[in-house]
């Protein structure tokens, strides 16, 4: 149910290469336990990240979640259609819903992350 | 952690999918299938609440008047045999030890409705001032509580029932069957909408369920959770215990004081001299509604400044999902807590303004 083409944290964000340039996003799972989203804050382009970083925050009716950052490195573009549909989180978490491109200080790193069957495993242990 | 309780209808939450949490000592649905659509479909159609959690008290015997006179805050005098009437237990500084529904069923019988967090606060306290007279019983076990609301909720239910609907006033009920099985059927809610509230044993609790979802499938009933009756009672400036009543919040601050009776035919009852004084000269300070006007959701527990000065903090706040803004409540000094009062509530260490508003933040048409 996970793609395969990225990498997923504990924090349940994922990560997708592109070129030199990760696009970070959270997963179908965070948006289950959200429920319906309703706000995001995000950082804006030019601000430099360390993995495990706060980067911004979503917001359901019932919860915030603070987002964590899976990579280092500069923030280059932030998907500010999610402001005015911030519900595209609950609809297409993996796809239009991305969230951040950063340009990847080391773009090897992501391979040190979770692929999509480690994370459903995680996941799966997670709901117990 | 101690063992959550189910109530009765817990098999037919988990096959509706609902997700579950803990409230009050009970694993309650939170939502079903998703917030915002339960929080619209109770405005614009009918929702079906699962309260079996809130509990129940009898008072009942000669003394049972006299006795709830003294212990609640309106006249209970003023309920004839089938009405309800919205009251709290005040404590001796005005504040609420819980707010609660009073029903007359006969003259000498009465049910409360208490917070299931409550319960057993309440019970001691109401032990506590000396029932003479009369009988105190918990009859939490005894019922069921499901809660049909919205615009559609009588069209629902009238099919199902004898009891004419439409000769149940708002805050009066009827006892009777629906679809045979044996209720008490109260006009009251905790949404802003019409509906009814049902009590019911718990043995009946699943079928009658279950029947009411597929009578009321064709006029959009859907399950409703807990999320979405916090959402829908704050849009309606309900107050919730806990987040804006509390042992220290009295009844005149917090909106209530219509509620506080100072009728000579009720007499003396607990906390009056202070609520008396706060009714004729106004409580120092009031739970105002506020809309947030830039870019946050208040939520309880976050800090509220007025200019310079740390005021409080917000009792209960959200996204209104009828309404599309962000909206909370807080405690405000008297002078300055006027629709338009600029303020800044703090969102993660950020001042975010927000602005005084009048109240109910929804009113129903009608």
């Amino acid at each position: 149910m996970y793609p395969e083409d990225r990498r997923y944290t504990k924090e349940h964000e994922w990560v997708r290469l592109e070129g030199d340039r990760g696009i970070v996003g959270i997963t179908q799972y965070a948006q289950e336990q959200l429920g319906d989203v309703v706000f995001l804050e995000l950082p804006e382009v030019g601000r430099k990240l360390s993995p495990g970083e706060g980067f911004g925050t979503v917001e359901s009716v019932k919860a915030v979640s603070e987002l964590y950052s899976p990579v280092a490195g500069e923030v280059v573009e932030v998907n500010s259609a999610l402001a005015q549909k911030p519900e595209v989180v609950n609809s297409d978490p993996h796809g239009a819903a991305w969230m951040i491109k950063v340009k990847l200080a080391d773009p090897a790193a992501v391979a040190g992350l979770m692929d999509a069957r480690a994370y459903q495993a995680y996941v799966e242990s997670e709901a117990k | 952690m101690a063992e959550l309780r189910r109530t009765p209808l817990y098999a037919v939450h988990r096959e509706s999918g609902a997700k579950m949490v803990a409230f009050g000592g009970w694993e309650m649905p939170v939502e079903y299938a998703g917030l915002i659509a339960e929080h619209l479909a109770v405005r614009k159609a009918a929702g079906l609440f699962d309260v079996s959690h809130m509990g129940e008290f009898e008072v009942s015997g000669t003394g049972a008047l006299a006795f709830l006179q003294k212990v609640t805050a309106n006249n209970v005098a003023k309920l004839g045999e089938g009405q309800a009437q919205y009251s709290a237990l005040p404590l001796p500084n005005g504040a609420p030890v819980d707010d609660v529904i009073v029903y007359r069923r006969a003259a000498d019988r009465f049910l409360l409705v208490v917070n299931a967090a409550n319960l057993e606060k309440d019970w001691d306290w109401l032990r506590s001032q000396g029932p003479v007279g009369c009988e105190l019983q918990d009859r939490s076990g005894d019922y069921a509580l499901l809660a049909l609301q919205g615009p559609n909720a009588q069209a629902i239910l009238q099919p199902l029932t004898a009891i004419d609907l439409s000769q149940v006033a708002h805050y009066h009920f009827a006892e009777g069957t629906v679809d045979g099985h044996s209720v008490m059927v109260a006009r009251t809610g905790y949404t802003g909408e019409d509906g009814f509230e049902i009590f019911v044993a718990p043995d009946h609790a699943d079928p009658l369920w279950r029947r009411l979802i597929e009578a009321g499938r064709d006029r959009g009933l859907v399950p409703v959770g807990l999320g979405a009756r916090d959402t829908l009672r704050l849009e309606a400036k309900m107050c919730l215990y806990g987040n804006d009543l509390d042992d220290t919040t009295t009844l005149a601050e917090a909106g209530l004081g219509w509620m506080v009776s100072l009728d000579p035919e009720k007499g003396e009852f607990v906390g009056r001299p202070v609520l008396e004084e706060q009714k004729k000269n106004g409580p120092p300070r009031k739970l105002v509604g506020f809309e947030v006007t830039g870019r946050g959701i208040a939520r309880h527990g976050y800090p509220v400044h007025l200019g310079d000065a740390a005021v409080g903090t917000v009792t209960s706040g959200s996204y209104a999902p009828f309404l599309q803004k962000n909206i909370g409540l807080v405690y405000l000094p008297s002078g300055k807590a006027a629709p338009g009062t600029e303020l800044e509530v703090e969102i993660r260490g950020k001042r975010v303004p927000a602005r005084v508003v009048p109240t109910p933040f929804y009113k129903r048409p009608r």
